[in-house]
């Protein structure tokens, strides 16, 4: 090697070291529309040289053609980056950007203002440490303010910035600044947020950005980079034992069987006693493996693969922890849920949720209230509608381990997907398992299903009609319950009328009603396929997440789906009850097929078409799939 | 089993041996944050594969895949979409990876451009992109029933990058909608699709280009030499620096090729990526010559000054 290329080995090794050891910090940007977060950002990026000349020449030209600031520069279109966004003038999704200064790196998340796009502005605070909250002096906390600084104390985020900008439109007016401060604090207070930072700012004009202003003679604090860079936002769940969610299990020959995935929290080294969770089986760690080979510790934030002492069954969504700190195990939690679903959230219906590496079904039992992110009242709900907040039960299929968010953003924090589109619908927050989720345990039996239903020489069936009003769902069940019944066979039929008379006599025709409706009927026959019969429900059932519920409450084949398929104009040209007439007539509400709408079935085993057939040729093809 | 890939690297002197809970370091960091992202894609999909194109963030791609399922073999096979216009190093250095990782190596081209005689020279930049590149890509994703497609993107390339998620979703015609993404927090990726969509996926959106080049020379991870500044033979055109790789580059009247010390920032084909004048032939120098740049990476790529074709355009289209 040359002295000139050893030299340059050096110099490149010192900066490197320089740069790895340098500090992150992650952190948002958020506020109501035009109160100038963009050209914050731009300016932060174009002083630390985090712009290059390309760039900026793009920009200018931008500008120009633009023309929002004249002949100056508009940092917003640095940063809005999507055609509709320029066209529109607004930021609609995150934007990351990076840059760095001599004592720290930054990437910071450009987060959109209107209240469309909350759940957006969520995805960039869920991994941010501080939050940058601007104000428009000339206008003061506004709505999207409170809405913001509640989805960033929802987040668990303990350190904001309160950045009163346009300073220079108020004279740099100390009690302007001081208004909007005290206000703040009340409401920082109520939401829990401990540390707020209040800087006076010009972003346009660079006044308490990098440096303290002369503007603002009477403010004694530090600017805002000044404060980026020293703030300590402190580690989360430093206190809490070893947690490693397994993402994969690693069997690359007969020999070697690894755990891998990335630590939560604590930290592991060889010998050390775990337990898996659920299961609760327990051994010893051999080896630690991480990105460079074996190493002695395994600390939080970083991808290793484990091996264990004994050949534990350990699967994808399992947690292996500190056999001496164990996480909590439950299948119910009470937790915040901010939905971001286009449709509604409706208690009961199952949903997907996606926590650390296990996803799970899982519904919602009780809204116990909403929260209006805009006041913090906190208000009754049935259900949640796009961009609100509910205080929820929650009800697993599967016992899980996890932590409350507020010790362990990994296993406290969760989302939902929902199971038909696969959006992802909700986020939400784990405050505590409910207490009775420990307490109900499966009483065992004796007597099984399969000596029931020997007993009965029958193969029980859930056999669940569903159409719409008039459609001859009954007619059709009836004939089949009769026929099954001449042959010897246990049956019983569930009637959405005879139902509601009793059981669900406190049920209306909303949709979370329906949902619940169907949560309770479908229960039910699950009893009575239990008890070795077969049930035949007819009901409407309008929602395929419903039916996709009851569906999966049963073994592979026990559950029939059979779609009376009526179109709705016959339907109403039947019109048996006279049930049509009165809706078309405004006197019943959410009736299905006029204002509330049905779902048609995309695998029912069987489709009847009662407008070719007789309902006897129909019941008939009902017992031979009964019966093959 | 041993992979030359996976073999054990040698004592880094600025990489922490014994590890405190603070002493992360920053390409640790990131580091970690790449493998988690790929063994939820190994383990969140039927049928994932990774985009290969030979540049510098591919290989570090392909070192983390490595990593991410060592000692084991990586569970992802690599695809790289070639458009008959690739530096014929790159076409080596591809073959020889693909050979010592024992990964395993899909090549696509698209045989309808080549029926027509697409190229970049004759069809312009913007039709033989979209033909060679985002339509092939399309085709090969749905030949191989590809679901989960793994990129080297970064967020700091370019304004439309900024805005991608981690795990970006496309429909049946891999399309991208920047206004309706899902919603992606902490590090819970949704990998549930129907059958016909699939998802981007980018494990390096949170490297600069800086840290890709520092994590190259830690690793010690092997690039094309395209990258290294040295005597090539170049002709300036509307600005750029091209180099005249082979007879295919037609030569307008009065060029005459001129050997420069040029090197790369980017790799793509060749007669639309521009050299830089450059005196660095070794990685510390180019690092030290990344530290000093106005410009940026993508300023030499011919393709991104057509305002036509725009990034964010080209990716509703289904461009990487």
């Amino acid at each position: 090697m040359s002295a000139e290329n050893a030299s340059a080995a050096a110099a490149v090794a010192a900066y490197l070291h320089q740069h790895e050891t340098k500090g992150l910090l992650r952190f948002i940007t958020c506020g109501s529309v035009d109160d100038g977060k963009s050209t914050l950002i731009g300016r932060l990026l174009y002083e630390s040289k985090g712009l290059f000349e390309d760039q900026l020449a793009a920009l200018d030209k931008d500008s120009r053609r633009h023309g929002t600031q004249g002949d100056d520069i508009d940092y917003a279109l640095l940063l809005d980056g999507l055609a509709a966004e320029r066209e529109q003038g607004i930021t609609i999704d995150v934007a990351y950007r990076f840059f760095s200064t001599d004592k720290r790196k930054f990437i910071v998340a450009d987060c959109p203002g209107h209240e469309q796009y909350t759940r957006n502005m969520a995805t960039g605070a869920s991994t941010a440490d501080v939050a940058v909250v601007l104000v428009d002096a000339r206008k003061g906390l506004l709505t999207q303010t409170r809405r913001h600084s509640y989805i960033v104390s929802l987040l668990g985020i303990r350190h904001v910035v309160l950045a009163v900008n346009k300073m220079d439109l108020v004279g740099y007016d100390q009690a302007v600044f001081d208004a909007i401060v005290a206000g703040y604090r009340e409401l920082a207070e109520q939401l829990g947020i401990d540390h707020v930072t209040a800087i006076p700012l010009s972003a346009l004009k660079g006044d308490n950005l990098l440096q303290r202003s002369p503007n603002t003679p009477w403010y004694q604090g530090t600017s805002l980079l000044g404060y980026l860079e020293s703030v300590e936002p402190g580690a989360r769940g430093a206190a809490l034992g070893f947690r490693l969610p397994i993402q994969w299990v690693n069997r690359p020959n007969q020999d070697f069987r690894g755990f891998a995935g990335s630590i939560a929290a604590g930290a592991v080294k060889p010998g050390d006693e775990i337990v898996a969770l659920p299961s609760g089986r327990r051994s010893k760690v051999v080896r630690v493996i991480g990105a460079q080979g074996d190493q002695e510790t395994g600390v939080a934030g970083q991808a290793i693969t484990l091996t264990l002492a004994d050949e534990l069954d350990i699967s994808r969504g399992d947690v292996i922890a500190a056999a001496q700190q164990p996480p909590q195990v439950a299948d119910q939690f009470a937790a915040h849920v901010l939905w971001m679903g286009e449709q509604r959230l409706l208690p009961g219906r199952p949903y997907w949720l996606k926590i650390g590496t296990r996803t799970v079904s899982a519904s919602v039992t009780e809204i116990k209230h909403k929260v209006d992110v805009n006041t913090q009242e906190q208000l009754a709900a049935k259900h949640l509608e796009l961009n609100e907040v509910g205080y929820c039960n929650l009800y697993l299929d599967h016992a899980i381990a996890f932590e409350a968010y507020a010790d362990n953003r990994e296993l406290g924090g969760f989302i939902l997907i929902d199971r038909q589109t696969n959006a992802t619908v909700a986020a939400g927050t784990i405050d505590f398992a409910l207490r009775r989720a420990g307490n109900i345990h499966w009483q065992h039996v004796d007597v099984d299903k399969a000596a029931r239903a020997r007993s009965k020489a029958q193969a029980p069936r859930c056999v669940w009609f569903t159409g719409l009003s008039g459609s001859g769902k009954s007619t059709i069940a009836n004939l089949v319950e009769k026929r099954l019944h001449a042959m010897g066979h246990h049956c019983y039929i569930l009637d959405g009328d005879n139902v509601r008379h009793g059981l669900n006599k406190d049920l209306g025709f909303t949709d979370e009603d329906r949902v619940e409706n169907i949560r309770r009927v479908a229960e039910v026959a699950r009893l009575m396929v239990d008890a070795g019969l077969i049930v035949l429900v007819s009901f409407i059932s309008p929602f395929r997440a419903e039916r996709r519920m009851a569906r999966e409450l049963f073994e592979p084949g026990e559950f029939v789906e059979v779609f009376v398929d009526t179109p709705l104009e016959v339907a109403e040209r039947r019109d048996v009850k006279g049930l049509y007439a009165k809706a078309r007539a405004g006197r019943i509400p959410n009736f299905t097929g006029i204002d509330s709408p049905y779902e048609a079935p995309e695998r029912a085993e069987l489709v009847l078409d009662t407008v070719q057939e007789t309902p006897e040729a129909l019941a008939q093809q009902v017992i031979a799939r009964l019966l093959d | 089993m041993s992979l030359p890939l996976l073999n054990p690297l040698p004592p880094n002197p600025s990489a922490p041996t014994a590890l405190g809970p603070q002493a992360l370091s920053h390409l640790d960091r990131l580091e970690a944050e790449s493998i988690h992202i790929l063994r939820e894609v190994a383990a969140g999909f039927r049928n994932p594969v990774m985009l290969y194109s030979v540049g510098k963030d591919s290989s570090v791609l392909l070192h983390l895949l490595g990593k991410a399922f060592a000692p084991g073999k990586p569970p992802i096979p690599l695809l790289h979409v070639d458009t008959g216009w690739k530096f014929r190093e790159m076409i080596a250095f591809r073959d020889r990876r693909a050979a010592e990782t024992g990964v395993t190596l899909h090549v696509h081209t698209n045989p309808d451009g080549v029926a027509q005689g697409i190229g970049p020279i004759s069809h312009g930049a913007t039709v033989h992109t979209d033909v060679m590149k985002t339509q092939a890509l399309k085709q090969a994703l749905d030949q191989f029933g590809f679901d989960a497609a793994i990129g080297g993107a970064r967020r700091d390339e370019e304004k439309s990058r900024a805005k991608e998620r981690i795990f970006s979703f496309r429909n049946e015609q891999h399309r991208w909608d920047p206004k309706n993404q899902r919603p992606e927090l902490w590090s819970l990726y949704n990998t549930r699709i129907h059958k016909g969509e699939s998802v981007r996926v980018f494990p390096i959106s949170n490297w600069t280009e800086l840290d890709v080049w520092l994590y190259i020379y830690r690793e010690k991870i092997p690039v094309p030499s395209l990258y290294f500044a040295a005597q090539r033979p170049v002709v300036e055109r509307d600005g750029a620096l091209l180099m005249v790789d082979d007879e295919r580059l037609p030569l307008r009247a009065g060029e005459r090729p001129e050997h420069r010390q040029v090197r790369f920032r980017t790799l793509g084909c060749y007669p639309l990526t521009g050299a830089i004048e450059s005196d660095a032939d070794t990685l510390e120098k180019i690092i030290a010559e990344m530290l000093v740049a106005t410009t940026s990476e993508r300023q030499g790529r011919v393709i991104d000054h057509d305002p036509s074709a725009s990034m964010e355009k080209k990716k509703q289209e289904g461009y990487f």
